[in-house]
């Protein structure tokens, strides 16, 4: 499904990155983050069965090409707020699994010692909300203290179809489109909000959305990570210049629930879905030694994370 | 005297001149126009760079103070009329309030809103509530009113140094009134203690009693009613009152009160508000529970209906100074 007419396709891949996350530009760096990704919520679904962690959670799993092609774009220093759905994001940010993990499970070694939760980080310069659409009137202020403070850093939200429906959303296009403000605006388009598919929630187009505001929107239709990095460089580097905020609209899909077990989708559109699967789409391009290896090492990483929150203690008030 | 909007205006002006972090963001916020109220009148004058005119878009405007304030700058967004902080009650709630201890104390949210409450002008029903009471107890939320008695110039500039969150809520019919004289005019009968605090109480006592007979608890505009039932109390009943004066409402510190109803046992609270789960329902609860002996309360408040644009309706609804006086007859009766 195609949403909005306007694409960004084919963007030019001139622009320098220059930024300290050229570490996570190869393939392998590539995969091995939307690996990381992957079984790090797989591994969180399991856990909600041993009774390790509570309440709930909403898994990345299957749009893991966003997040793991939109960091390396961003400068180390760059300011992030991103929402319910944020383990891939603070995992492509840098974060430590483990720290994550153990926020998870309640801990006082969490990322802010058990009070958030799956829904609420942050870490240095990066946010999570679990209220919709309220978190980008923040990233706009938080875009225009940047500026106003000229510190060159960008702010980029990240918010899903199932946002569009809030009203705060459209004031702070307005308002970013009106102050100029050096904000990116990522819209996840994973075609469902919980259960509500995107033909019964978001009339009009996504692209149509920005240009009312006369922000310049790039719309990509991929689970292909390369064309994910390429297209947020591009989008990245526009905001960056100072010209103003802008969109990037990510057509994606979750292979998972919404949360843990709410999920009505026709099983057949789930794997028409799961046969793009970034991992899938990316793999060719590493041999399988690589692929392995990248394997053993998530694993690794993971299974530390998980064994050494496990180990830390409750927090108390 | 200088006047109470005057103070405020000062305020904003020394604040902007002394701290580069200081921004103001609201609507109708440039000159001439000066903000609805003029409280902002000459700040987009002398800080073009500081003072953001914004579109009709409470919550994108307190979401941004927001921003702001958890990157760096103390933002002091103006909401125009204090009915629409509903549109914005999100960002406080579940944004600003919770930030800090949210993140687990790695972030300070120094955000101040502004905003005109309540009623006696015939703006009708959504120009003249005082919603205050909505969000007095939420966690990580500072609720703060002027009055005539303390410079609300002084409390607005600790409200913007404050590292926390302030909704500061400023009653409109203060703006013109001057700030009052300790010793003179109206306070002429009245000795005042100053409590320490960043958001200072005060008790004023009817001059010349050792044996007060009645506490009165109020903030911001009702001081004004209630000084005068204090006065109307001692030249005509020779019955002295204590007013305990509050400049923050929430979170609740009420030593002051609680130290005033041991001497008196007698409770009236004084606010605009709508009378149901208000101000005066949470001080009541929190005194009975002190287990202070035959302690008797009365709650003065508005009705619990929408306020009237008919002056005849809103002078029916929201506490008048007659109403004042009899509700302290009734608590004082045996």
């Amino acid at each position: 499904m195609r949403i909005g007419t306007q694409s960004c396709r084919p963007v030019s891949c001139g622009i320098a990155l220059g930024y300290n996350r050229h570490a996570m530009t190869d393939d392998y760096s590539l995969y091995a983050m939307m690996l990381l990704i992957r079984r790090f919520e797989e591994r969180l679904l399991e856990e909600f069965s041993t009774g390790k962690l509570v309440g709930t959670t909403h898994a990345y799993i299957g749009q893991e090409a966003d997040a793991a092609g939109i960091f390396p774009a961003l400068d180390p220093e760059d300011v992030v707020f991103s929402n319910h759905r944020c383990h891939g994001h603070f995992l492509a940010y840098g974060g430590e699994p483990y720290r994550l993990a153990a926020e998870l499970m309640g801990k006082s070694t969490g990322l802010v010692g058990g009070r958030g939760g799956s829904q609420h980080i942050h870490w240095r310069n990066f946010y999570s909300n679990g209220v919709q659409g309220g978190i980008v009137p923040v990233a706009a202020g938080m875009a225009l203290a940047e500026k106003a403070r000229r510190t060159g850093r960008i702010v980029v939200v990240f918010v899903g179809d199932g946002t569009l429906g809030e009203g705060a959303l459209y004031e702070s296009l307005n308002l970013a489109s009106l102050w100029k403000l050096p904000l990116l605006v990522v819209v996840e388009n994973n075609r469902y909000a919980q259960t509500t598919p995107i033909e019964l929630g978001v009339s009009g187009t996504i692209p149509g959305r920005f240009a009312a505001f006369g922000i310049p929107a790039c719309e990509l239709e991929t689970t292909d990570v390369l064309e994910v990095r390429r297209a947020a460089a591009e989008s990245v580097a526009r905001v960056r210049e100072g010209a103003g905020p802008a969109g990037l609209i990510l057509h994606t899909y979750r292979f998972s629930a919404h949360s843990k077990g709410d999920d009505v989708r026709d099983p057949d559109e789930i794997a028409r879905a799961r046969a793009r699967d970034p991992l899938t789409v990316h793999a060719p391009r590493l041999d399988a030694a690589r692929r392995e290896r990248a394997e053993s090492n998530v694993r690794a990483q993971i299974d530390d994370a998980f064994a050494r929150a496990d180990a830390d203690p409750f927090p108390g008030l | 005297m200088p006047t109470v909007l005057e103070h405020l205006n000062s305020a904003l002006h020394h604040a902007m001149a002394t701290d580069p972090r200081v921004y103001v963001l609201g609507e109708d916020l440039l000159d001439p126009y000066g903000g609805a109220f003029k409280v902002t009148r000459g700040l987009s004058t002398a800080f073009p760079e500081r003072v953001l005119t914004t579109p009709i878009s409470e919550a994108a405007i307190v979401g941004a103070a927001n921003g702001m304030a958890l990157r760096g700058l103390r933002p002091v967004a103006e909401i125009m009329f204090g009915d629409f902080v509903t549109l914005t009650a999100d960002q406080l709630i579940n944004h600003a309030a919770k930030f800090r201890w949210m993140y687990n104390d790695q972030v300070r949210v120094p955000l101040v809103v502004r905003t005109p409450m309540g009623g006696r002008r015939g703006y009708g029903p959504t120009h003249s509530q005082s919603l205050e009471k909505l969000f007095l107890g939420v966690p990580g939320l500072r609720v703060v009113a002027p009055n005539t008695l303390d410079d609300p110039g002084a409390l607005l500039e600790a409200a913007i140094a404050d590292d926390d969150p302030v909704l500061f809520v400023e009653h409109k019919l203060l703006y013109t009134r001057p700030l009052l004289v300790p010793g003179q005019g109206e306070l002429a009968d009245f000795e005042i203690r100053r409590l320490p605090g960043t958001y200072p109480a005060a008790v004023l006592r009817a001059a010349g009693s050792d044996r007060p007979g009645l506490t009165i608890a109020c903030y911001g505009y009702n001081f004004e009613l209630a000084r005068k039932t204090a006065l109307d109390l001692l030249y005509e009943r020779e019955i002295f009152a204590e007013i305990v004066l509050f400049a923050q409402l929430s979170p609740f510190e009420l030593d002051p009160l609680f130290d005033s109803l041991t001497r008196t046992h007698r409770l009236l609270t004084v606010e605009e508000g709508s009378r149901t789960l208000g101000w005066g329902a949470e001080l009541a609860a929190r005194a009975a529970e002190t287990g202070i002996p035959g302690l008797k309360v009365r709650r003065v408040a508005a009705l619990d209906l929408p306020i009237a644009n008919s002056k005849a309706l809103e002078d029916a609804i929201l506490p008048t100074q007659a109403a004042v006086t009899q509700a302290a007859l009734e608590v004082l009766a045996p």
